[in-house]
């Protein structure tokens, strides 16, 4: 059958390959060939060998950026799946309602980052107000402001990842805990996480991913500001490319940049995974 | 009497977060009814007789947006887009698993890097590119979608397809079946489950997009996040009224598409999470 198939390519793989091709793999090719060149067009390049990424680096925004993105995603991947590890644990015990709670929860996630930028600004001004500032007067304002609104869409995702764990742990270990003795502290150490450590490791890696290449949401509550203090990596990127002429080079060096980080956060979570696979 | 505490203790803070919850989207439906010069001033305070503005906002931000097009565009790519990446990634998925030879398996892996290449990589490039080959309007841009679609999705029909025991596709083609008919009569409907995993993970994703169309047809064609972070414009000052109107409407297909396939997209959503 395999050869009666393979005939078939052009109508069961050249569709997808074509578009592929000129959404992914092309424009990632010239990516990487334009980080070394200077250009403003893709055919007026000239080659600049490692002047892009030198400059990149040394400009205190993109450094700025990179320090804020970090700081900013481990505060957030800790919030987030620390509060929704709770809520799922409280939405695990049979209680009425539950679903009605998980639909609420759940919710914000289908918002989009731009909507959900600006819902944010109007209830983080209003609160500064009563302070006399807004959210774009100090940077800080800007971090918590960004942690709250990435919370806010991603705890009923996480929640929900980790609600499907609870419930697969198989009803006699819980019920051979009881039998010993355990009480619910001890169940919680000794029992719940360990079985649910599948949906850790999921969990944490889309709030990683989600955080480290946060843009819509960026743009719409802070814009950057002040100046650029609250710009994280994406949107750092964004606005090399686009808002400084002559910088389009440098913008795309600092795109590589971001993406072999995030890269390499996607195998070191992969190592990770296949090692306690192995274990297991 | 401890467990009936508890449990209130419980009910309370869940009732607390789920207000939380609420509301940010509540406050924004109430100064969608207040004069624009409240909005900002008093955020947190009901409209009164002073402050009310009726449907002021909603008239203004419709028309400052052109927000029943901008809906128009949305819904046309959505709609277009997921039904396109759903019909074509399975077909690939399908081809690729089943044809094994080195250029299917370099495919494999290729949409699986594709996957963890953040969007900015490839944005400057790839909007020139869909600018010289004219796929810069909204049926070219299903066409991009496509190819940054397929990546996610031909790799979760690729995890379903190798459950499927080959007998049943060698049953089609002994009854007398070819390729193609295996494909529609037999394969697909077998990949249901999937196809509506990955189609609720791609309208979320389109939906809501706002870079990729924003570079690609942004200045011809606006989808609503394109409209609304419009309604900023260059000069700093926002019609607080309009945007809060915008916002309200632009949450109100979500919610509708929520509530009507709620089990569909929370069970969409984790099966998402756990392959991808």
């Amino acid at each position: 059958m395999h050869k009666n198939l393979k005939k078939y390519f052009p109508l069961f793989a050249l569709p997808t390959l074509a578009a592929f091709l000129i959404a992914f793999v092309i424009p990632f090719i010239i990516g990487i060939y334009l980080s070394f060149t200077e250009f403003t067009t893709i055919v007026d390049s000239h080659w600049v060998g490692l002047k892009n990424y030198i400059r990149a680096f040394s400009t205190a925004d993109f450094r700025n950026a990179l320090w804020f993105t970090v700081k900013f995603t481990v505060v957030s991947v800790i919030t987030i799946n620390v509060i929704a590890f709770i809520l799922s644990l409280i939405l695990t015990r049979g209680l009425r309602g539950t679903n009605l709670f998980r639909t609420v929860f759940f919710m914000p996630n289908l918002i989009g980052g731009i909507v959900l930028g600006y819902i944010w600004q109007l209830i983080i001004n209003g609160v500064l107000k009563y302070f006399g500032v807004t959210i774009t007067y100090d940077a800080k304002y800007g971090f918590w402001g960004l942690v709250f609104l990435i919370n806010w869409q991603l705890i009923g995702y996480m929640m929900i990842i980790y609600i499907a764990g609870i419930q697969n742990i198989p009803t006699d270990l819980m019920d051979a805990a009881k039998v010993d003795g355990a009480g619910a502290w001890q169940t919680l150490k000794n029992v719940t996480i360990p079985m649910v450590m599948p949906s850790v490791t999921i969990c944490l890696f889309l709030t990683l991913t989600n955080s480290f290449k946060m843009f819509d949401a960026n743009l719409a509550l802070t814009d950057g500001a002040p100046s650029r203090q609250t710009a994280m990596l994406a949107l750092d990127i964004f606005k090399t490319f686009y808002g400084r002429t002559g910088w389009q080079g440098v913008g795309q060096a600092k795109a590589v940049v971001f993406s072999v980080i995030v890269a390499a956060i996607a195998l070191l979570q992969l190592a990770i995974t296949r090692k306690r696979e192995v274990e297991s | 009497m401890a467990k009936s505490a508890k449990k209130a203790a419980l009910y309370i803070i869940l009732i607390a977060v789920a207000l939380a919850f609420l509301f940010p989207v509540f406050i924004v439906l109430m100064n969608s009814f207040k004069n624009k010069l409240y909005i900002s001033a008093e955020p947190f305070t009901f409209p009164d007789s002073e402050s009310f503005a009726g449907l002021e906002n909603y008239t203004v931000g419709l028309e400052k947006t052109g927000f029943f097009s901008a809906f128009g565009w949305s819904l046309f790519i959505t709609l277009a887009s997921v039904l396109v990446i759903v019909l074509f990634s399975a077909m690939t998925a399908w081809y690729i698993t089943r044809v094994k030879s080195k250029i299917t398996s370099a495919m494999y892996y290729a949409f699986v890097f594709s996957m963890i290449v953040p969007f900015q990589m490839v944005m400057f490039s790839m909007s020139k590119l869909a600018n010289i080959l004219r796929l810069d309007n909204p049926l070219g841009i299903v066409v991009i979608y496509l190819g940054f679609g397929a990546g996610l999705s031909v790799f979760m029909f690729c995890g379903f397809i190798k459950s499927i025991p080959l007998e049943i596709e060698e049953a089609a083609m002994i009854d007398g079946c070819g390729s193609i008919r295996t494909f529609f009569l037999v394969v697909l409907p077998i990949l249901k489950p999937t196809a509506i995993t990955v189609a609720i993970l791609n309208t979320m994703w389109i939906w809501n997009d706002y870079l990729l169309p924003y570079l690609v047809i942004g200045s011809d064609y606006k989808t609503i996040p394109i409209a609304i972070q419009y309604l900023k414009g260059g000069y700093g000052s926002v019609d607080m009224g309009a945007m809060m109107a915008m916002l309200v409407l632009a949450i109100i297909p979500i919610i509708v598409f929520y509530l009507s396939s709620q089990k569909y997209i929370i069970k969409g959503v984790v099966a998402g999470a756990v392959k991808g």
